[in-house]
């Protein structure tokens, strides 16, 4: 058995260490390495939660470390598992997708990713100064102001999402530029991958969200460490001005969450289904209207403050608004499979999975949208159920076909099909499980944050039904693990193009060189490779 | 002298620093619209306490120190760079005398909504122009130990920054001192 470099094909004796390297690969694999290791680690606190929640009146956990657990939990996989994972592949993929040989500012970029995990160590080591913050990932006024959280968690939150923020900004701007200005001869805005578009809309949106969120924080650093009132109704502060800016940070988040899934699963549909995508101008425009409309819709979070009937009617409208354009995209992957030759890889189970449960999201999303449906159940566990069928059953199964997908590109083995179905299959059902029983629990009344509730109540089967979902989940993150491990060891040799597939990165060697490709190409369609293969049929445009 | 003047839409240093700020007025945005939310609960204090004829004459300096920069980046000069920072100085220098009297009268940070509103905005423009001033210590530095090695466009980078500080203050200053008059 050979053993073949990871990451990046590097001649021998000319290994630069991880702390060192400005390589745009590695540093994209540093992010996927921090991205998995924080989803591991609120992977475990979700158990903790669930298993504290398993029967009624149950004391696992005490209430206090219960809020603990789910506010890192929320922080953790939103800041430190889903965005790091997502940017680790944009850094990965953008620069051999469009025929480049690294990202516009290499040292930028790794300062990028050092700020990013400086953030998350930073909040994690709140747990060692006293306490974590225990206020919700979305950290409310006035519960955050000093008066009601008086330990330091608070402020671990602020300065690690601070840090964090930087991080995520400055990549963006580098990977705004690097799509911008660094495409080869040929490769026109409109021959981009998906990928790489929705790469470039989500750089956009966490510009114009990440700052608010960081003058939100600032703002409560003022008030918890100068005695500010910026949010202290008692000082004549207004809570409801930090709610505006979290959520107008908060919901764009939602789309720099999900936009880049669907950018990856743009990818593999088309490749798996032997057929170029469907209405590519419409996958790309349909993502613009997104990121536009995604700016004007945040009150939606904010339904049961009181808002009036008319501020409520405008935001549900922009809400229902911004289903338009991604109902487009879900028509653009099902059209992109009709008449196609599918072949169901593992990566392809995932994207079609990623389809089925983000509709289910995405259907529950408008009914939040509804004023009086969201009075009913905000702040309950339908919305629990909700968040998770988009950034789970959304994003997280989407990463997964992107795994799949790219694992080989990333180290020359291909990660093993059979254990791939049973990572698809147990995650399936233990997602599920786990959260498809939610909306009743919400509906029927159970609220979000609590950490008990009594038998009488009912609740206590659903909730043993979810508890056993969320195992049946850890399962599946073993199994995956298993795999990884086994295939990064003696993992079948992937070779180049294992995938027949369409886009420049597999047209270098897998893993490609430090300067990506032999030579710079020049592209005529938005298939470059399938045109050097066939050129007896090469694309259009 | 410069033959080809790098462009925003063509370079990728000075796109990379376009973008940035971009990002930057978003974050000013929301600490300016905080501030004109609580406006009226400051506005008696401000009316009672800003100094703005003094504040102006400060101003001056720091909207002078954006068309010396112009000449600077134009010429590569040190010495309208060195101007630059000069005025940059002085309008800090200026803040700084501002902040010492407030505090003095006892308005700080804590002592109300005026003083956390006031303290906030100005003194996250002030950081900024501390930043700025940076680089611009840090332009001629580089144009003065290895002058062949300094690129045109870092010149224009950080010249485009310098001008953002001091188009934020414009609005800063309209908002809170010249505010206090309508």
């Amino acid at each position: 058995m050979t053993a073949i470099p990871l990451w990046v094909r590097r001649p021998a004796g000319e290994r630069v260490g991880w702390l060192r390297t400005v390589d745009h690969k590695e540093i994209g694999v540093l992010y996927i390495g921090m991205g998995i290791a924080f989803f591991a680690l609120g992977g475990v606190e979700a158990l903790l939660l669930r298993a504290q929640l398993a029967t009624p009146e149950a004391r696992l956990l005490d209430p206090e470390t219960f809020n603990q657990a789910f506010t890192v939990h929320g922080v953790t996989m939103i800041f430190l598992a889903i965005v790091p994972l997502l940017v680790g592949f944009a850094n990965y993929l953008v620069p051999l997708m469009i025929g480049a040989p690294d990202v516009a500012f290499p040292r930028l970029n790794a300062l990028s990713f050092w700020l990013s995990l400086i953030g998350g160590i930073v909040l994690y080591f709140s747990f060692l100064a006293g306490g974590a913050p225990d206020t919700g990932w979305f950290s409310y006024a006035p519960l955050s102001e000093r008066a009601f959280a008086p330990g330091t968690g608070v402020d671990y939150y602020i300065l690690g999402l601070a840090v964090n923020g930087a991080g995520t900004i400055i990549g963006a701007i580098n990977l705004a530029v690097t799509i911008l200005l660094m495409r080869c001869p040929g490769m026109s805005i409109s021959r981009v991958p998906l990928f790489v578009w929705m790469t470039l809309v989500t750089s956009v949106l966490i510009l114009g969200a990440y700052p608010a969120f960081t003058a939100a924080l600032v703002m409560l650093f003022v008030d918890r460490q100068l005695g500010g009132h910026f949010f202290d109704p008692s000082g004549g502060g207004q809570v409801v001005l930090w709610q505006h800016l979290f959520w107008f940070f908060g919901h764009p988040e939602v789309y720099i969450m999900i936009l880049p899934a669907m950018g990856m699963i743009s990818e593999v549909i088309p490749v798996f289904s032997r057929k170029p995508i469907f209405g590519y101008a419409f996958v790309a425009g349909s993502s613009v209207a997104i990121a536009f409309l995604s700016f004007s819709v945040w009150a939606h979070h904010m339904f049961a403050v009181g808002l009036g009937d008319t501020e409520n009617a405008i935001f549900s409208a922009t809400s229902m608004l911004i289903a338009i354009p991604t109902g487009v995209k879900i028509f653009n992957w099902i059209a992109t499979m009709v008449g196609g030759r599918l072949r169901m890889t593992t990566a392809m189970l995932f994207a079609v999975g990623f389809i089925a449960m983000f509709v289910i999201g995405g259907l529950s999303g408008v009914s939040l949208a509804v004023v009086p449906i969201d009075l009913a159940v905000t702040d309950s566990y339908y919305v629990v159920a909700h968040l998770h069928y988009v950034l789970f059953g959304g994003t997280m199964l989407g990463i997964f076909a992107g795994t799949y997908y790219w694992f080989p590109k990333m180290t020359g083995r291909l990660l093993s099909e059979v254990l791939g179905r049973w990572h698809f299959w147990t995650t399936f059902v233990g997602f599920n499980l786990t959260f498809l029983p939610q909306h009743w629990l919400g509906a029927v009344g159970m609220p979000r944050r609590v950490f008990t509730y009594a038998a009488s109540t009912g609740w206590g089967p659903l909730n043993l039904v979810s508890t056993i979902g969320a195992a049946t989940l850890a399962v599946a993150m073993v199994i995956f693990f298993v795999n990884v491990v086994r295939s990064l060891r003696s993992g079948e040799i992937a070779g180049d193009d294992p995938w027949d597939a369409f886009t420049l990165e597999w047209s270098t060697t897998s893993p490609p060189p430090p300067e990506n490709f032999a030579s710079i190409p020049t592209v005529t369609g938005r298939r470059p490779l399938w045109d050097r293969k066939h050129p007896e049929s090469r694309d259009a445009r | 002298m410069i033959a080809v003047r790098p462009a925003v839409v063509t370079n990728r240093t000075l796109l990379g620093v376009a973008i940035f700020i971009g990002s930057e007025a978003i974050f000013f945005i929301a600490i300016v619209l905080a501030y004109v939310a609580y406006r009226d609960a400051g506005l008696a204090t401000a009316r009672a306490t800003l100094d703005i004829g003094r504040t102006a004459i400060f101003s001056v300096a720091l909207f002078g120190s954006s068309g010396t920069m112009v000449i600077a980046a134009r010429a590569e000069s040190g010495r309208w760079l060195a101007a630059t920072i000069l005025l940059g100085a002085i309008f800090l220098v200026g803040q700084g005398s501002e902040y010492a009297r407030l505090l003095s009268e006892g308005i700080g940070p804590g002592s109300a909504l005026f003083g956390t509103t006031f303290f906030t905005l100005t003194g996250l423009h002030g950081l900024h122009v501390l930043a700025g001033l940076v680089a611009l210590t840090a332009l001629l530095t580089a144009r003065r130990r290895r002058p062949r090695a300094l690129a045109a466009v870092a010149w224009e980078a950080v010249s485009m920054y310098w001008h953002f500080v001091d188009a934020v203050w414009v609005v800063v200053f309209s908002v809170v001192y010249l505010g206090t008059v309508l």
